[in-house]
This record gives C-alpha cells, sequence and structure tokens, in this order.
C-alpha cells in the first residue's frame, strides 16, 4: 500500500524466552495519529521500543518506507521518541536540550538558533530557552520534551503515555494541543496509553492490544461500537453482556434464546446453532421503562427485558443505573435527561423494562472469563 | 540524665578521635623543641621546615606521585564504573566484587604482592613501581564512587540521547560524563589523598631513586619526633581536610 509508512511483519519479542509480544502485523499509514491502547504489561512500550531501535528484535520485520529497519541502529533511524518520564538532559539549558539533536546533524549558527526557536515556539516555549529542565512544571517538561523530538524533523514521532503524569486538566489541554499540533504539521504519530477516553478522543486509529498481540485496529468509532472480541468490548468503554444460546441461523440474522424469551438479532452473523453468544450493550444505548411507559411504546414490548432496579446514581446531566435481570445478570443503563424524559424518577427496588434500538446489539463469540 | 549521657560518651568518643591530631596540630606551634609542655606560639617550626630543601624535594615528589596516580587511577576507575555499568557481560558481578577485594585486602598483602609482582617483571624500583602500585590501590574507590553515582541514574537519559542521534562516544561525553563530573572529581580527590598517605604499600615498592614524603617522615619519626615533623604533618593535614570536604560537597544530591 502506498500510504503505508510503517510495515509490521509478524514482529515478535521475548525477553529471556517469556515471549512479551507475538505476531504483530500493522501498517502505519502516512500522516496518520495512531494509539496503541492496552493494559499494564501488554506490550505497548515494548512496541514502540521496537520501532525506536532500543530493543532489538527477536522475530518478524519492520520495514520504514520500505526499508528494513533492522540493521539500522536507534541513533539512525528517522523516528524521534518522547519518553513517559521526558528524560530530559538536566545539566542542559532548554536550548540546548532541544539543540541536541540538529547539533548531531552538523546544524550550526543562525540555522541551529532559527530551528531551535521554531521548535520552542511549535510548543509555545519561546521564552524558556534559558532555563534547565529542573526549573520547569511538569507541563512545561513535557514540552521540551516534544520539541526536542519535533526538531529533527522525523518521519514518526513516538510517544510512550506522555500525558500520564500530569493532572486531570492539564492532561485535556494537552490532548487537544497533541492533536492539532499533529494534524498542522502532519508528521505520523504513535501514541501509546492505556486510557481509552484518551485513545478515542485522539486518534485517527486505535490498535487495541491484549497480552502481547493486537486485538483489533480500526477507527475509534469501530472500535467501540463494533468490537472485536470480548477483551476489546469490555476494556474500551462500559459494556453488558448478555449470554444468549443460538436456535437457528438465516440468511438475514438469527434467533436467539435471550433471558428465557425467543430474541431476533438482525445482524448476519455466523454462529453455530446451539452454540452460545454474548450480547454487547453500551449502557447508553439501553432504555429503562416503567411498566406504564412501556404500555406507551408497542414496539418494544414483545423484546423488553424485565428488570429490578438496583441503584440509582444522579450525576448531573445524567442518570447512572444498575439493573437486575430475571437471569440475575446485572446491567448498566445511562438515562440523559432530554425533552422527552425530563423527569427520570427511579426507585430502588422498582420494576422496570429494559430495550434497546433494533440492531444496536453487538453479538460476540461466548467467552467464561466473566 | 540519659541525655546527659549519651552527650558526654559522643564526647568521649570524638576526644578519643581528634585528641592526638590536636596535640600534633599545637605542638608544631609550640617554641620548644623537645619539652612537651607548652612554651610559647611560634612559626619556627615551618620557617624551618621550608628552608629544608630535601624535605621539599621531596614533598614534590609525592605531589607530583599523587598527582599523576590520581589522575590515571580516575581515567581507568571511571571507565571500569561505566562499563560495569552500561555492558551486560559474563563475570560481571565477579569484576564487581574483585573491585571490593582490592579495597578492603590488607595493605600489606597487596604491598607484598605488587613488589613480588614487579621484581619478577624485573621492573626497577622507583617512581613507575610507585606509579603502577598507586593506581591499583586507587582505582577500586575511584570506580566504586563513580559506579555509586551510576546506580542512581535515570536509564532513559542516554536512551534518549541515542534517540536522538548520539553515537555511543558522544552520549558517554555529552550526557554521561557531565551528570557523573562529581563523583569523578571526588573520586580523583580521594586518590589524591590517599595516595599522598599511603606509606605500607609504597614501602615495599620504593627504590632509593624516588623518596616520597609519607616514607620520609617514617623514617624521620624513628630518630625522635621533630616539632618540623609536627609541623610538616599539620600541613598534610590541612591538606587532606580541604580535599575531604570538597570531595563531601561534589557528592552532595544536587538539585537537577
Ligand atoms: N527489559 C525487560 N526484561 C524483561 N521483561 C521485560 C522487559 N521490558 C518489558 N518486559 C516485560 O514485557 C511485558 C510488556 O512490557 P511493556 O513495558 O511493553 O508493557 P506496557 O504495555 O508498556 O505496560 P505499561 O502500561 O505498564 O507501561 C511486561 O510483562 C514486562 O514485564
Ligand atoms: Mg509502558
Amino acid at each position: 500500500m502506498s500510504d503505508s509508512i510503517l510495515q509490521i511483519r509478524g514482529l515478535g519479542k521475548a525477553f529471556g524466552g517469556d515471549w512479551v509480544l507475538e505476531g504483530i502485523d500493522l501498517d502505519i499509514r502516512r500522516g496518520e495519529f495512531l494509539t496503541l491502547l492496552g493494559p499494564s504489561g501488554c506490550g505497548k512500550t515494548t512496541l514502540l521500543r521496537l520501532i525506536a531501535g532500543l530493543e532489538t528484535v527477536s522475530a518478524g520485520s519492520l520495514h520504514l518506507q520500505g526499508r528494513d529497519l533492522t540493521p539500522i541502529p536507534a541513533e539512525r533511524r528517522p523516528v524521534n521518541t518522547v519518553f513517559q518520564s521526558y528524560a530530559l538532559f538536566p545539566h542542559l539549558t532548554v536550548f540546548e536540550n532541544v539543540a541536541f539533536g540538529p547539533r548531531l546533524q552538523g546544524v550550526k549558527g543562525a540555522e541551529l538558533r532559527r530551528r531551535v526557536a521554531d521548535a520552542l515556539e511549535t510548543v509555545k516555549l519561546g521564552e524558556l530557552a534559558a532555563r534547565r529542565p529542573g526549573q520547569l512544571s511538569g507541563g512545561q517538561q513535557q514540552r521540551v520534551a516534544i520539541a526536542r523530538a519535533l526538531v529533527n524533523q522525523p518521519l514518526m514521532l513516538l510517544l510512550d503515555e506522555p500525558l500520564s503524569a500530569l493532572d486531570y486538566k492539564l492532561r485535556k489541554q494537552m490532548q487537544l494541543e497533541l492533536k492539532q499540533l499533529q494534524r498542522r504539521l502532519g508528521i505520523t504519530f504513535v501514541f501509546v496509553t492505556h486510557d481509552q477516553e484518551e485513545a478515542l478522543s485522539m486518534s485517527d486509529r486505535v490498535a487495541v492490544m491484549n497480552a502481547g498481540r493486537i486485538e483489533q485496529l480500526d477507527t475509534p468509532r469501530r472500535v467501540y461500537e463494533d468490537p472485536a472480541s470480548l477483551f476489546v468490548a469490555r476494556f474500551v468503554g462500559e459494556a453488558n453482556l448478555l449470554p444468549a444460546r443460538v436456535l437457528e441461523q438465516r440468511p438475514d440474522g438469527l434467533s436467539l434464546e435471550l433471558e428465557g424469551k425467543p430474541f431476533e438479532a438482525a445482524r448476519p452473523q455466523r454462529f453455530e446453532p446451539g452454540g452460545r453468544v454474548h450480547l454487547l450493550l453500551r449502557p447508553e444505548d439501553l432504555d429503562v421503562w416503567s411498566p406504564e411507559e412501556l404500555r406507551r411504546q408497542p414496539e418494544y414490548q414483545a423484546r423488553a427485558l424485565a428488570a429490578t432496579v438496583e441503584e440509582v446514581i444522579y450525576k448531573g446531566a445524567e442518570v447512572d443505573l444498575l439493573v437486575r435481570l430475571e437471569s440475575g445478570v446485572q446491567v448498566a443503563a445511562t438515562a440523559f435527561f432530554d425533552e422527552e424524559d425530563p423527569t427520570l424518577e427511579y426507585q430502588r427496588g422498582e420494576r422496570v423494562f429494559v430495550t434497546w434500538p433494533a440492531g444496536w446489539e453487538v453479538l460476540l463469540p461466548f467467552e467464561d472469563a466473566s | 540524665m540519659n541525655r546527659w549521657l549519651k552527650g558526654s560518651y559522643l564526647g568521649l568518643v570524638y576526644l578519643f578521635f581528634y585528641l592526638p591530631i590536636g596535640v600534633l596540630a599545637v605542638f608544631s606551634f609550640n617554641d620548644s623543641k623537645y619539652r612537651l609542655t607548652w612554651q610559647g606560639f611560634t612559626w619556627r617550626w615551618y620557617e624551618s621546615l621550608l628552608a629544608n630543601e630535601e624535605l621539599l624535594q621531596v614533598a614534590l615528589n609525592s605531589v607530583l606521585l599523587a598527582l599523576v596516580s590520581a589522575t590515571l587511577a580516575t581515567l581507568l576507575g571511571t571507565l571500569t564504573a561505566v562499563t560495569l555499568y552500561r555492558y551486560r557481560f559474563f563475570g560481571k558481578k565477579l569484576l564487581f566484587g574483585l573491585l571490593y577485594v582490592v579495597i578492603l585486602s590488607p595493605d600489606i598483602v597487596m604491598g607484598i604482592s605488587l613488589l613480588i609482582l614487579f621484581v619478577s617483571l624485573q621492573l626497577p624500583l622507583g617512581f613507575w613501581t610507585l606509579l603502577l602500585a598507586h593506581i591499583t590501590f586507587c582505582l577500586p574507590f575511584v570506580a566504586v564512587t563513580v559506579y555509586g553515582r551510576l546506580s542512581g541514574f535515570d536509564d532513559t537519559l542516554t536512551e534518549a540521547a541515542r534517540d536522538l542521534g548520539a553515537s555511543e562516544w558522544v552520549t558517554f561525553r555529552r550526557v554521561l560524563l557531565p551528570l557523573l563530573m562529581p563523583a569523578v572529581i571526588a573520586g580523583w580527590l580521594l586518590s589524591f589523598t590517599l595516595s599522598m598517605d599511603d606509606v605500607i604499600i609504597s614501602y615495599f615498592v620504593t627504590g632509593p631513586t624516588f623518596e616520597i614524603l609519607p616514607l620520609k617522615i617514617y623514617s624521620m619519626v624513628r630518630i625522635g619526633v621533630k616539632p618540623e615533623v609536627n609541623a610538616l604533618c599539620t600541613l598534610m593535614l590541612g591538606i587532606t581536610l580541604i580535599m575531604v570536604l570538597a570531595a563531601h560537597f561534589l557528592l552532595r544530591e544536587q538539585p537537577t
């Protein structure tokens, strides 16, 4: 593919016989914001370090613009890293930190000053060039680290949880700035995080990783709305999982038994009759009705699942409900205040009915790891 | 009561430590050649010390030896520490342990073994054998001092340097070395003082062509402690004190 900048094939990494990364196939596109998302220890940092050349490859290959990266040492790869700890040189000023890379490329004098000044301008740090890293706040150090990497005009910028050390407000602000920066410069960003919200809001594509593998590589929207596995469904956002049994497989859908009732799933997915599946439903997809309300919604009556309200959590713009279905499965639902339902009155112990718009459920193979 | 007891105990310990040194320093200013009672203040012994050209030559020898051996030991010791820290290789733990063996082994054992080595290599005893011996016993101190600073070192700094295009050598020179400098200088000062006052090892490996101060003092004292020796020792004490303070100051945790 012509718009792919880095091709990763069958990449694996073992530390002393333990494979922490296995069978990674990944095409990184030119100019995209790609996020590696996954729980702690799943190998995100390791993958980034393999791309940077800070670890040696145990299996597979990496090709940057068609060139094999394996024999090229870290110092000669046209990619740069923003480290989680920033790794600024404490004995050098901000200017000298940023000038470190260009100097090694032989850039000198006025040209050097111009490039460093430009880079510092890009991250809005122009006036702090004479300071030492120790005299900067966390957010400012973060910007220096980004400027120090960007000044080298890398083909790819690798960022390992660059925002995790910042407080909530600053993190939100830096998320926006990073995204704008990436769009403006058009540089390919590979961004590591274990914060799913951060991943969804910033990325063009998200690679969800688990135990050394990529479980799904897709746009944030599809990762959220159409997760490829139970793991992805659970890791990205809140998920309700309802077990069901396959009754019949038809070309246009699937007949299921859900909560002791027949249920028609619209999606043409293939599952063996008699087998079990999981229905994935996001809390915000669910509607919770009182018996009288349900009577006014004839189209839902056949499919509504009876439940009891267990917990009501008021959150300002929304109300979170925990309800228990008759089968004993607990389900979370989020209801928003709007013109349809301005009151949202629910009582604990109240009998209610749960529904969702037809076809909004996602079917996943049944996995017992609950 | 309890606090009082603790205080006087501590006082006694320090008295035990510093009384002899204090006495030495005081008597170097005492206006009497033999009597051990205070006869008044004088610079006399310092003046006659400075007039003693032979002794000054020997002192100069010692300073030269200390300068050269401290510098070489610092170079080699720093490289040893960096190698031990940066590279993984077979026998690394053993090598590190061997540094402590040299530090802890009795001087007399080191002196004799170095003598045997030099004699069997047919090296003439003198400046070069002294230099080799002093480098040998200073090097582990430098290595351990520098390694101590390295072990608190943030690895990602060297990785960041490589990521930005620095070769191994540039990383060492522009990142590692500047950050290690306080420990390197402290190691040098330590080596200098160790070399300046070593008697036992030097005694074995010295030759008639190159006399050094500690051994000269030793031979002078055998005839009787002259006040000039007191003055000389007080001077050496002063220099050592300055060096120790400087090393301590450099090794303090620095705000980064
Ligand atoms: N140098 C190493 N030697 C041995 N094992 C290692 C090494 N580096 C990483 N590992 C192991 O590899 C696995 C993946 O580590 P990695 O740092 O890539 O995880 P991560 O996804 O970045 O996690 P986190 O979110 O906590 O940073 C972990 O089990 C870790 O213990
Ligand atoms: Mg990590």
